[in-house]
């Protein structure tokens, strides 16, 4: 089995988000980046599978800032590949706008599963997961929490709200949108990643595909009226402690 | 003539109550003039129907796959409905279903596509659509043509406007859709495990967030609970290292929670945790980060680190008079 892992970095939410000068999107000059966490969650669930197997895992990313790094990282982690592929543009290319080049990219390189995460948290124009799925002509779930094999197939656990879940056998090749790994991502050291900076095993590809057109545009990126929110009780924990055992006292929230 | 196409989703034996939300959507968005449709997949449709009366009509399937949620059934009617009626606006939840179908739909259907949709308005051929994004940090507002597929976040719509009893016209998608061999199927459907504890019915919950740091620090909330007779809950990451059990966990992929206070510590406020908790009824929210998104919600909040307030918290409460 071969299982393509697909990665991408986005703004790191503990950072300041930015906007650029026309406010459509994020200014992805200065925000910190950081690779999607359920992507992360995809790359350990894969690494799983190889253990579990003799499955060959490759990590694919598009190229731009932080990639090479990011795929590296991969590597280190348990990847036995991973390709960069260059596209033309060098703008930031959202999930449905990726979807073609990755489907290309996945029937080249031969693989027969795919992994990514459930979304990121810019997925205005839908998430990578689906659109794979239907551009391969391939089964695809998403929200799943665990991916084992089972001869020839896999079985994954999708989620649903209030806690329920499902088995769902599921015929290769597939696509899977992962929420969770079935254990969570291992830390990689330091020794590990500079070793698969010098392994070589990280290269680079020209890719294309033609777009899925989409007749939707951004207007404008703002942040959300925060004038019905919370009042604010300053920084100090003492003073916030009191005030807070005060409010509760006041609605009798409070046992004894 | 607007018509709009909606997914309906099951909970249980019954209509999913994002549905209803879904088709009070449907009907702002088509208009006096326009046209509702739904697409209910079941085993046995007919005794929904009369629930359904938001729509006019409803593309139905049934059978013994038809029973359990089965992504490419879904999606295979999903797209023959919207072939056979040609909708101007597909609407799916924000949900796992959702998460499945809208993209799917849109590529298989040559269909453009919004998601996290919280509100949408009619404008020249389309619609402006207001979406939540970065974990709740922006609001994007964006346009759209039609035909398009609207995926919509639990919540943004009033449920009881949706709720209209009627008696829709039936069609039997049986009668065109030519499935093709299964792909997947349903091993098992496996009922949430509470192990005894069910925090839907706590008066009090402490919940921690990713900003709790790691496991041992979970003693330190937990205690607080203790005192303020309250039970422990988590965010997803949370549950997802594993400091906390699946039961506990409050969101989207948890539990929804309504509780008479709700403090929580760490928790950024991302639109799946809000999903779970924002009804509660007074929301203490501590976080280091001023622009977190759980102040949206919250009543009272406090920006000071959590390792900090605990013991101060901790403190208060053993000092008080009676304690
Ligand atoms: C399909 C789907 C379903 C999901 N279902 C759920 C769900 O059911 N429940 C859920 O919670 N999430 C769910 N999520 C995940 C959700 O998108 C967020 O990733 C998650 O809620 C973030 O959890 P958090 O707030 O604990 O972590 P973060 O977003 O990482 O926030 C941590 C916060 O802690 C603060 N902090 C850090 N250190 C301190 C300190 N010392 N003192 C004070 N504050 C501190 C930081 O400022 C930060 O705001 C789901 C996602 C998807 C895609
Ligand atoms: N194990 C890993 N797998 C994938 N990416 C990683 C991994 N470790 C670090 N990175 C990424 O590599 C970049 C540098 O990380 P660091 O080495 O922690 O400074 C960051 O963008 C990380 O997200």
């Amino acid at each position: 089995m071969h299982i393509a892992v697909i990665l991408r970095l986005v703004p790191d939410l503990s950072d300041e988000l930015d906007l650029s000068e026309d406010g459509k999107s994020i200014d992805r000059e200065w925000v910190g980046i950081t690779l999607n966490e359920f992507d992360e969650q995809s790359l350990e669930e894969a690494v799983l599978l190889k253990e579990a197997s003799d499955a060959k895992v490759t990590a694919l990313a598009l190229a731009g800032e932080g990639v090479e790094r990011m795929l590296q990282g991969a590597l280190a982690r348990g990847a036995d590949a991973a390709v960069m592929l260059e596209g033309e543009g060098e703008d930031h290319l959202d999930s449905r706008a990726a979807a073609p080049i990755f489907a290309e990219a996945i029937r080249t390189c031969g693989a027969d599963l795919v992994l990514t995460g459930v979304q990121t948290i810019e997925d205005l124009f839908g998430q990578l997961a689906p659109y794979l799925g239907s551009l391969l002509d391939w089964p695809h779930v998403s929200a799943v929490s665990g991916v084992a094999l089972d001869q020839g197939h896999i079985v994954v656990r999708q989620e649903y709200s209030g806690g329920r879940q499902a088995r769902i056998e599921v015929a290769l090749p597939a696509v899977i949108g992962v929420q969770t790994a079935s254990r969570p991502p291992r830390y990689v050291s330091a020794s590990k990643l500079k070793e698969a900076m010098l392994s070589g095993r990280l290269t680079a590809q020209a890719a294309a595909a033609t777009p899925l057109p989409n007749r939707a545009e951004v207007l404008g990126l703002a942040p959300p009226d925060r004038s019905a929110g919370a009042t604010m009780i300053g920084d100090d924990p003492d003073e916030a402690a009191a005030a807070i055992l005060e409010a509760l006292s006041a609605r009798g929230l409070l046992a004894g | 003539m607007t018509k709009v196409l909606v997914h309906i989703e099951l909970e249980g034996e019954g209509l999913a109550g994002v549905s209803f939300q879904l088709l009070a959507a449907a009907r702002r968005i088509a208009g006096p003039e326009g046209s509702v449709e739904a697409l209910l997949i079941a085993a046995d449709p007919t005794p929904l129907l009369p629930s359904l009366g938001a729509a006019e009509r409803v593309f139905t399937l049934s059978g013994e796959r038809a029973g359990d949620y089965l992504p490419e059934l879904h999606l295979q009617a999903m797209a023959e409905a919207t072939r056979r009626t040609r909708p101007d606006v597909v609407l799916t939840a924000y949900s796992s279903a959702g998460l499945d179908l809208a993209a799917a739909t849109a590529a298989a259907c040559d269909l453009s596509l919004i998601a996290y949709c919280q509100s949408a308005e009619r404008v020249e051929a389309g619609l402006r659509v207001s979406s939540q994004l970065y974990g709740g940090r922006l609001l994007a507002q964006s346009e759209v043509a039609f035909p398009a597929v609207l995926s919509v976040m639990p919540g943004a719509y009033d449920e009881a406007a949706g709720r209209l009893a009627g008696s829709p016209e039936q069609s039997d998608l049986a009668d065109s859709l030519q499935l093709p061999e299964p792909r997947m199927r349903v091993i098992e459907v496996i009922a949430p495990d509470g192990g005894g504890i069910d925090i839907t019915k706590a008066e009090s919950l402490v919940c921690v967030g990713r900003g709790i740091g790691d496991a041992d620090s979970i003693a330190e909330a937990e205690e607080l609970a203790g005192l303020l007779g309250a039970e422990i809950a988590g965010s997803r990451p949370v549950i997802d290292a594993g400091w906390l059990p699946k039961a506990r966990q409050v969101g989207k992929s948890g539990m929804k929670v309504k509780p008479k206070l709700y403090l929580c510590l760490g928790v950024s406020g991302a639109p799946e945790h809000l999903e779970g908790m924002s009804d509660a009824e007074f929301i203490v929210a501590v976080n280091k980060d001023s622009a977190a998104p759980i102040f949206e919600v919250a009543h009272l909040g406090t920006t000071c680190d959590l390792f900090d307030l605990l013991p101060a918290l901790a403190e208060g409460l053993k000092s008080r008079p009676g304690q």
